[in-house]
């Protein structure tokens, strides 16, 4: 096995005992992106330079016997959402294609506290908008188990860098399932953390009740070790959570004893691909035989997620899309050409709102004008009550679903995509088809709970089947063993793609 | 619930975006589309239901009035498309 086949765990182990430094682990990820990026296209931007200069610092702190982080030399990629103080930080956008930002998200400040290598940002949909990282405004992304065929997103690039040994551990962002539909499309982990469980600090905002940062790796221990690092409350977002983040890596192999599992008949109906079927009944059956209790569960409302999710998540982008206005930071239209289009069509909309319309329009991919339209439309006079009021009251009979449910389970057990990983631009000009790939991830957002898709099984074709479990507000540590239960007992997460 | 074109090309000035006619079509024909799937939720009786705008229970989380430095005028700047020494500039508002 090559090194950057190992876990971070093992990679984490082989530093500490000195047989291995963090230049040369960084060097072979660098080595390992050079070789086969350009047939993924999983960054954005790769930093060679920083990277091996904070390698050789760790190295000769922890040579000197210095403390270092928990992290200490481990390389991590960063989705290019989460703002890095003097590093362009794009959202996969033309609008912030030129934006430093002047601070550090919060879990940026924690890696680096920690020690990890920064190796590169990541490829992801435009503003995090997409299910397929085709929405970036830079390259698409490609799956690396079939590079016709797309990785899923919006954190594609987080994806597809852990399935093509490009980084032992990523970080992306969920809104809508954009860390656990990629993580099952190309056969990695990927934990949405409770909402409120992770600073959202320096992340840049989509919706922001339903954002939250989140692990991806190879294996759960992995993910485990990476969650420690990134959870906890910060006095920068009110809305992070004051409650102690536990030491995920210390418990995630203690198995659960009494498991008791959900499954609710109706993600098994019309729609889901059969082998998708199969694989996730097989998982059902490997928790019975490591003693889990199987419960037939109800989940009334969760067919109404999706269009619950396309009212609140575009309402809030709508608002939260508002700063790009040419002004403070990013893409600003040329004044000659605005004041030219004015003179031509004779509006007296006036320069200052033409060039706002201008910017924005020419800034944004249609994925984003699409949802701040949608978004707008929804919240203008006449219509809020009609659909975002009537959003936030599905919301609650969504949350109050997984109430109940998790009163008789532990744990809700089920599909994380109803189809394996589909074509480069098959849903493309169809957004509603693509809107519809959120269906089993959508409800763990609006509701806040936590969720974690892992390989479970391959379509005959080759392609990764994700599982997804999903967990009461704050029980990623039961969440990270009843997934390190399966992983032990099977071996899907070891499977490479062939890339050469 | 039906959505003309004339609609969209209101709600595209309040979004502050702008569309050639091609573009106005596509969208109107998107938007009518995700919004006949949306209203499903017109099925549900929500009556006596409470509205859920966030996941948790936080209500006010207070910070003491205490002043902290901020981040400073030329960093806030740095980004500006257009500046000079101390402002964003920005087109005539009020005319010639």
């Amino acid at each position: 096995m090559s090194l950057t086949q190992k876990s971070a765990t093992e990679q984490l182990a082989l530093l500490q005992s000195g047989e291995l430094t963090s230049v040369e682990l960084t060097q072979a990820y660098l080595d390992r992106i050079q070789a086969v990026d350009s047939s993924v296209g999983a960054f954005l931007r790769i930093e060679t330079e920083s990277a091996l200069a904070q390698a050789a610092g760790i190295d000769a702190r922890r040579a000197a016997g210095q403390p270092v982080g928990k992290l200490a030399g481990l390389p991590v990629a960063i989705k290019d959402i989460l703002c890095t103080k003097d590093t362009p930080t794009t959202c996969g956008s033309k609008m912030l294609e030129n934006f430093v930002p002047p601070y550090n998200a919060t879990v940026v400040e924690k890696l680096l506290a920690a020690d990890a290598v920064i190796l590169g940002r990541t490829n992801m949909d435009e503003f995090a908008m997409g299910s397929s990282t085709e929405n970036s405004a830079y390259h698409p992304t490609k799956n690396p188990w079939d590079t016709t065929r797309i990785p899923g997103g919006s954190s594609g690039g987080a994806a597809a860098c852990i399935s093509a040994d490009m980084a032992p551990l990523s970080v992306g962002t969920d809104t809508g399932g954009s860390i656990r539909q990629p993580a099952a499309l190309c056969g990695c982990v990927g934990l949405k953390p409770t909402y409120g469980r992770v600073s959202r600090y320096g992340l840049i905002a989509f919706a922001s009740s339903l954002d939250q940062i989140g692990p991806l790796a190879r294996t759960v221990e992995d993910a485990a070790l990476l969650l420690e690092v990134l959870a906890g409350h910060d006095p920068l977002d009110s809305t992070s959570v004051n409650a102690p983040a536990p030491a995920y890596s210390e418990t995630v192999n203690q198995p659960l004893e009494n498991l008791t599992l959900g499954v609710v008949d109706h993600h098994f109906g019309e729609g889901i691909d059969p082998e998708i079927v199969s694989a996730v009944q097989k998982a059902i059956e490997v928790y019975e035989s490591l003693g889990a209790t199987i419960k037939h569960i109800e989940m009334p409302h969760a067919d109404y997620g999706v269009a619950t999710y396309y009212i609140i998540a575009p309402c809030e982008a709508s608002s939260n899309l508002a700063r790009y206005d040419g002004v403070h930071y990013g893409y600003r239209a040329d004044q000659a050409e605005v004041m030219a289009e004015l003179a031509e069509d004779g509006s007296d909309e006036g320069p200052l709102v033409r060039m706002y319309r201008k910017t924005r329009s020419e800034g944004f991919g249609p994925e984003v004008q699409r949802r701040i339209m949608l978004g707008t439309y929804a919240l203008s006079e006449g219509y809020y009550d009609a659909f975002y009021l009537k959003a936030l009251k599905v919301r609650r009979l969504i949350r109050q679903d997984y109430d109940n449910a998790f009163a008789e389970v532990d744990m809700i057990i089920g599909p994380v995509t109803s189809n394996p990983a589909f074509a480069q631009g098959e849903k493309n000009s169809d957004p509603m088809a693509m809107y519809l790939e959120d269906l089993y991830t959508v409800t763990a957002n609006l509701a806040g709970v936590a969720g974690i898709s892992l390989p479970c099984g391959f379509t005959e074709n080759g392609l990764p089947i994700g599982l997804q479990l999903q967990a009461a507000p704050f029980e990623e540590e039961k969440l990270l063993r009843a997934a390190q239960m399966f992983q032990t007992a099977t071996d899907f997460h070891t499977r490479r793609p062939e890339l050469s | 619930m039906s959505l003309t074109r004339q609609d969209v090309e209101k709600v595209a000035l309040l979004a502050r975006l702008k569309f050639d006619d091609d573009q106005l079509d596509k969208m109107t024909s998107h938007m009518v589309q995700i919004i006949q799937y949306v209203d499903k939720l017109s099925e549900l009786n929500t009556d006596d239901v409470e509205p859920m705008a966030h996941a948790l229970d936080i209500n006010n989380a207070l910070a003491e009035d205490e002043p902290r430095p901020s981040l400073p005028r030329e960093e806030a700047l740095r980004n500006a498309p257009k500046r000079d020494d101390e402002c964003f500039l920005v087109p005539a508002v009020l005319g010639e």
